[in-house]
């Protein structure tokens, strides 16, 4: 095929060095040259968020993305949060909430969230709600997650 | 015994979910998640015809591509497998042959034709463009009416028709009944067809043990049960050598609820192949070939006398059923239950109804969350206010009148269903009190007095959940989907694991079924692990669909803990040394009440298994029980839905400003998850309401192939949905449970219907149609307009 690229990036703060195709998925690459299966695809054309993740410090559709472009960038996937036995704030929040169901869409809901949080006033509901339109959920409604974004915003 | 220690201290509470650290930290089991070293990577060519002949294949230059390794048509499979028929006794239905690979002509676009295995997923598509498929052209049938008619292309020519199911149910004379009533309210109603669009896409990953010749398949599907059953029988394997796991799955809601052609692929080429055979669909594969649903014209008219109770119904339903009678549920599934709960929670002395299921080029239509329901109440609530209109009451008012009371239960319907008891007239007065529903009517009063479309409007419904053995979840079919089977076993460190033929995705059925036993047995909840999604787990098993499983895995959970806690205290009283009946469990210790003599859950177990002789011979039992849970008929789960809504006259943007569900969901396990699953429900019930279709043209093409044309909600188009529970607990299942899963989404479309309806009133227009999109609106108040001119 085409000629692969020597990429660099650096993944939940560990640096490594790959040989990737150019038209490899960043959402292909991290779930199956790094082993971060918590990144979900959920659509591949930009439209879901599931494979929401943050780049340099802010979200992205990793589906959207080539591993290429990612040469030389900060990634951070939902396995950078928490651990099951030590769940981050936003984590506990969302299971006080019961913001998941199925957990799917929950990976990129989490990554989609620490960028709000990081960034926005989230003084209410609407702009909560406008952020959170960004990525699709199927079982939840979206009323958990709202209140369990209301909870964090309330605790910056 | 205390009472203290028998009061129930999980079900009830609001509980957090176990499943939630894993899914949360990423650390979940979805089937594409599943590490398979040499694994050979499925892509599909599919049909992007709806209907034509395959005059020929040419696959060579697919076949020469490095990487690929092998390369399948309908030809290559003969032998290997053959079709798959869903039967039913039903009188008058005809099954169609699905074959894994199209063969001899496509029925829809999107159909597998060409199967491609190759090194990896790029490649394995990348070949896909080097086939070269020849078809002559047949019409496409995509009018469902045209389709029942003579003198069309037929899409089975065994059956002969595409008229697939059709049936009647009738009470009384509804005819003559309907031609004396002095109000007589109808119309053609039409329900847009929809897609279960679970975010998760299908996925099926394939593994042979060549030691064991034992096949393992890990699916993303709601019926592993099922799926397995049909495995051994169609690939000839005994069911212990034929294991599907279904361990994390990314939502339903019915699109799972099937047996697919690219499973029964995957599995019969890993069998055939010898190696770890994986796929997994895009979003494209799945817009076009998982299964539809709710694609209903209903011509229905209602019948009252003059103080506004009814006297008669008919409704005559076509339902477009899509290309292929699925399988198991058949193409009747989801036409049949439109006239069989059509009459929804209303006393109608007299009903007709008949519903014919046709075959079209379109994907099969299966089950999706509510399965006919949906538009049995959204017709049946619609004819409702429509009748309140006409004798100018109040439509509360209008439903009070003939909602069946309490002293009418238990009360058959005309398709033999029975309504046990549950609070249909209660759930309508706690919504309106709520919503404050007088008031809203005052200050609806004042926002048109300025011109403003503001509506409210109200949706009660009834269904069937947790069904049992003697009703099938779908007419005919040869399944028994009306048990559920529980083992529990206390194993030799003490702890307790409890086995099931459940497959939890999305429902939190861990966490509840842990709620039960905790409070049947007298465990801790840290110590139970619930195994469900494998056809391993139990002798017999299904899966979930129907809101079947929190009301029969929680009996089967209640009689199972029950049985396995008499074994517990048997054993306990000869290590305590006191009778049987001063022995109590709570909380993971045997204890004889009224004293500090206990045993913890591992003492008891171990002096069982272990500690030989600390048990007098004969006394030692396994501490393990297996019961199998019939609710027999079923139960009954109501609500009333309550929507207010505004329409902007300049755009027809729709926005819900508030929304209530008052429900009867039964004696209630976790308060937190029924919120969850009303508030989705209710999700999906706006989607189909405002936004959703699934849109073929004449041709038959798929024009929402996307998820930027095939719109669900997001959370800027969902309103806070406030929930009420009426905790009454069931007469009719064991623990008092209802199924509660679906009726969000059956009630919401009516619910929204009405409002939009309530808020056009002052232009006279009434709504037949969902989704009703903004244009839609639009035409409708300009055509109104048109007309006044």
């Amino acid at each position: 095929m085409t000629k692969a690229h020597r990429i660099k990036t650096t993944v939940n703060g560990v640096i490594s060095e790959h040989t990737v195709e150019p038209r490899l998925l960043l959402s292909d690459f991290l779930r199956q040259e790094l082993g971060l299966t918590g990144t979900h695809v959920g659509c591949e054309h930009g439209v879901c968020g599931a494979c929401t993740v943050l780049i340099d410090g802010h979200s992205a559709r990793a589906c959207l993305f080539l591993a290429v472009q990612a040469d030389g960038s900060r990634i951070e996937t939902v396995e950078s949060l928490g651990e099951v036995d030590n769940l981050s704030a936003l984590q506990e929040a969302f299971r006080e909430h019961h913001a998941l169901q199925c957990g799917f869409c929950t990976p990129g809901m989490l990554m989609t969230c620490v960028d709000l949080l990081r960034k926005y006033p989230l003084a209410n509901d609407d702009e909560i709600r406008d952020g959170l339109a960004s990525n699709l959920c199927r079982c939840t409604g979206y009323e958990h997650i709202v209140r369990a974004v209301r909870a964090m915003a309330a605790k910056r | 015994m205390s009472d203290i220690a028998l009061r129930p201290k999980h079900i009830g509470a609001r509980i957090k979910r176990v499943e939630d650290p894993r899914l949360l930290t990423g650390q979940g089991a979805f089937t594409d998640d599943r590490l398979t070293p040499g694994a050979l990577h499925v892509a599909f060519r599919r049909s992007d015809h709806a209907h034509a002949i395959i005059a020929g294949i040419d696959a060579n230059a697919a076949i020469a591509l490095p990487g690929v390794v092998a390369v399948y048509t309908a030809d290559d499979l003969a032998g290997l497998v053959g079709p798959v028929r869903a039967i039913s006794r039903m009188r008058g239905y005809h099954p169609t042959e699905m074959y894994p690979l199209a063969r001899g002509k496509v029925r829809y676009v999107g159909e597998p034709v060409v199967v491609v295995l190759a090194e990896n997923r790029y490649v394995a598509e990348d070949a896909l463009d080097l086939i070269e498929i020849a078809y002559e052209p047949l019409a496409a049938v995509t009018d469902p009416e045209m389709a029942a008619g003579d003198d069309v292309p037929i899409l089975h020519e065994e059956a002969g028709t595409n008229i697939l199911a059709s049936r009647e149910f009738s009470r009384g004379d509804a005819e003559t009944e309907m031609a004396t009533a002095a109000i007589r309210i109808g119309g053609r109603f039409r329900f847009r067809r929809k897609t279960p669009l679970a975010i998760e896409n299908r996925a099926a990953i394939g593994e042979w043990d060549r030691g064991r010749r034992a096949l393992t398949l890990t699916l993303t599907t709601q019926i592993p049960g099922i799926v397995r059953d049909l495995l051994a029988d169609i690939l000839d394997m005994p069911g212990h050598s034929v294991r599907v796991i279904a361990a994390d799955v990314g939502g339903g809601f019915g699109g799972k609820a099937s047996l697919y052609p690219e499973e029964i692929l995957v599995a019969a080429l890993t069998k055939e192949l010898g190696r770890p055979v994986r796929w997994t669909g895009d979003r494209l594969e799945d817009l076009a070939s998982t299964s539809q649903g709710f694609d209903e014209i209903v011509d229905a008219e209602l019948g009252l006398d003059a103080e506004g109770r009814i006297v008669a119904l008919t409704a005559e339903v076509t339902g477009d059923v899509g290309a292929y009678s699925i399988y198991p549920w058949t193409a009747a599934l989801e036409p049949v239950q439109v006239i069989s709960f059509l009459p929804g929670p209303y006393r109608v002395p007299a009903y007709r109804g008949h519903v014919r299921a046709v075959a079209t080029n379109k994907a099969p239509m299966g089950p999706y969350r509510g399965v006919g329901r949906p538009i049995s109440t959204f017709v049946m609530e619609r004819l409702i206010d429509m009748a309140a209109r006409r004798l100018a009451l109040d439509p509360v008012e209008l439903r009070r009148r003939n909602l069946i009371r309490k002293d009418q239960f238990p009360y058959r319907v005309a398709s033999g269903i029975v309504w046990d008891r549950s609070a249909f007239i209660d759930t309508l007065d706690s919504a309106c009190a709520a919503i404050d529903y007088g008031k809203f009517r005052q200050q609806q009063a004042d926002a048109r007095a300025v011109g403003r479309l503001h509506g409210i409007g109200v949706a009660t419904y009834a269904e069937l959940t947790g069904i049992g053995s003697r009703i099938s979840a779908a007419p005919g079919m040869p399944i028994n989907t009306g048990t559920e089977t529980a083992t529990i076993r206390l194993d030799s460190t003490g702890a307790v694991t409890a086995s099931f033929g459940i497959a939890s995705h999305g429902q939190g059925l861990e966490t509840t079924l842990a709620q039960v036993i905790a409070d049947e047995l007298g465990a801790r909840l840290d110590d139970i692990q619930i195994v469900q999604g494998d056809s391993a787990a139990v002798a017999h098993g299904t899966g979930t669909y129907a809101s079947r499983s929190a009301v029969l895995a929680g009996g089967a959970a209640t009689q199972a803990s029950r049985l396995l806690k008499e074994k517990l205290i048997r054993a306990a009283s000869h290590l305590l040394e006191a009778a049987a009946e001063d022995i109590d469990v709570t909380d993971g210790r045997v204890f004889v009440v009224g004293t500090d003599h206990s045993l913890t859950f591992r003492e008891v177990a171990k002096a069982v298994y272990s500690e030989m002789g600390r048990l007098p011979p004969g006394a030692r039992e396994e501490l393990e029980v297996t019961k199998t849970y019939d609710p027999v008929f079923g139960t009954t789960t109501s609500a009333t839905h309550i929507a207010a809504l505004e329409i902007d006259p300049k755009t027809y943007k729709v926005t819900i400003d508030r929304y209530v569900v008052a429900e009867d969901c039964g004696r209630v396990i976790n308060p937190m998850i029924v919120d969850g699953q009303v508030h989705g429900g209710v999700a999906q019930g706006i989607g189909a309401a405002l936004y959703e279709e699934v849109v073929y043209d004449d041709n038959g093409q798929l024009l929402t192939a996307t998820l930027a044309d095939y719109v669900i909600p997001s959370a800027g188009e969902v309103p806070s949905i406030e929930t009420i529970h009426l905790d009454t607990v069931s007469p009719s299942t064991l623990g008092g449970f209802r199924g509660m899963g679906e009726g969000g989404t059956i009630g919401a479309p009516a619910a929204i219907a009405n409002a939009l309806a309530d808020a056009l009133s002052p232009l006279g227009i009434e709504i037949f149609e969902l989704p009703m999109t903004p244009e839609r609106l639009f035409r409708l108040v300009e055509a109104t307009k048109a007309k006044g001119a």
